[in-house]
């Protein structure tokens, strides 16, 4: 069975550790908040100018002057600091975000990720983006394998305008997780139930398939 | 302090001096800390060709929206789209000169403006469409690519509070670009929900110092909310 939205957020929150700070994107990224371990303190970075983004407000503490980057409305935890555009991708670009989570129409075997444009059909922009992936070393990328109509999304090169070059090692799909090196996927698991052919076959760029391929559990 | 005293008294005040073709920053992400009644006043002046820099576009109907459905908008510098259906409508159909822009990027773009800093590298958008055309440099065996700042003729500013001397604080994420645009602006205009007496405000917790603002005004606001999300 491919992986439901939660079951990816739950096992890309395997890569937290106690003391991050995390950059979560919007759609399936943002649902890893859910799944932070009890033990964990992890610091959420929310790029409008939030670090340390708490839950959903209640109908009465809610506050139109305080939102996420996904322009939901949400409170400050306790340690939180609020500040501008400015500092706040300083802390992006500059390489201080311990993991950033982000979803992509396209990722491909140099580490190539497209997520901002489909040319003369669909602009949403690249917001920050770009700044994301450019500025962090440990970026894991969430999508759909592949699309409704069934085309991989894990090509060989992408077919669409790059959101960045050559940054993107970490993937996880609804049928496996992998890793990308030296121009070649690796599957390093699958989601339960996904055989390894059905994720040969969904992928277009290379891919080694390692002795060791684990089964996801949840 | 007369010559320091910020305060205007309308909005046709605040504005005083905007025409056709000028460039205008404007501050807020999303609906939120955008400056609502400057770009009402926008609206009501009917000043066209504006080439305006902000985060986003507004919504349809409220925000810099309105200026787009009024056709005063020639040129937009903005990183997200998003959901605004007009403004994406004018983008593809060519209608609207659109540049897209990182937002860490458009963001530094502002900072550096304001502090007399005529370009930066940055690696943002290296080997994508935004290095299209632009000088890439190697540092330490890494890509950059040569981003030039930004300034503009007004910067329309949304503070919390300020006072007479035009010192800004402004209020939880309402921040975001408002501080960046108040810098880069060759007239800045702060719109407040407070004027407070001077000294209220303590020195060491202004954001904006009011040697970067030029005029300052109360308003009242709807401060709309976009994403209404409240927990289960």
């Amino acid at each position: 069975m491919a992986l439901t939205r939660e079951q990816m957020a739950q096992r890309v929150a395997r890569e937290l550790k106690d003391g991050y700070y995390v950059n979560l994107g919007i759609g399936i990224p943002t649902l890893v908040a859910n799944y932070v371990p009890d033990d964990m303190d992890v610091m959420l970075q929310s790029e409008n100018g939030l670090l340390g983004m708490g839950e959903f407000p209640t109908e009465s503490t809610i506050d139109a002057d305080m939102i996420n980057a996904g322009k939901q409305t949400v409170t400050a935890r306790r340690g939180a600091s609020i500040f501008d555009s400015a500092q706040s991708f300083a802390m992006i670009r500059g390489g201080h975000v311990d993991l950033t989570v982000l979803g992509a129409f396209e990722v491909d075997v140099q580490g190539n990720i497209a997520s901002w444009m489909i040319p003369g059909k669909l602009v949403k922009g690249m917001g920050g983006a770009m700044d994301l992936v450019a500025g962090a070393d440990n970026i894991i990328v969430t999508m759909t394998h592949a699309s409704k109509d069934g085309e991989s999304k894990l090509l060989e090169r992408c077919s669409l305008p790059l959101t960045g070059a050559g940054c993107i090692r970490k993937v996880l799909t609804d049928l496996a997780y992998l890793e990308i090196d030296n121009g070649t996927f690796i599957l390093r698991e699958t989601a339960p139930g996904v055989s390894v052919e059905e994720i040969i076959e969904k992928t277009a760029g290379k891919l080694i398939v390692p002795d060791d391929v684990k089964e996801m559990t949840f | 302090m007369a010559g320091l005293d910020k305060r205007v008294a309308t909005y046709e005040e605040a504005l005083d001096g905007l025409t056709d073709n000028m460039t205008v920053l404007a501050g807020g992400f999303g609906l939120c800390g955008i400056p609502e009644n400057l770009i009402n006043e926008i609206k009501r002046r009917g000043v066209k060709g504006l080439t305006v820099v902000s985060n986003n576009c507004g919504v349809d109907g409220f925000g810099l929206g309105v200026l787009l459905e009024e056709r005063q908008i020639r040129k937009m510098i903005a990183s997200y789209v998003g959901e605004n259906a007009e403004f994406e409508r004018q983008l593809l159909s060519g209608e609207l000169e659109v540049e897209l822009t990182p937002q860490g990027t458009l963001a530094e773009k502002m900072r550096a403006g304001g502090a007399g800093i005529p370009a930066f590298f940055t690696a943002t958008g290296y080997g994508t469409p935004v290095a299209d055309g632009k000088e890439v440099r190697e540092f330490k065996g890494r890509h950059y690519i040569l981003e030039e700042s930004i300034t503009g003729d007004f910067a329309i500013v949304k503070g919390w509070k300020a006072d007479h001397y035009g010192n800004v604080v402004y209020r939880n994420t309402a921040q975001n670009f408002n501080p960046l645009a108040a810098t880069a602006g060759k007239i800045t205009v702060v719109e407040v929900e407070e004027i407070v007496e001077p000294g209220v405000l303590l020195p060491s917790e202004i954001h904006t110092p009011g040697i970067f603002v030029d005029r300052v005004i109360v308003g009242t606001f709807e401060k709309r909310i976009e994403k209404r999300t409240v927990k289960a």
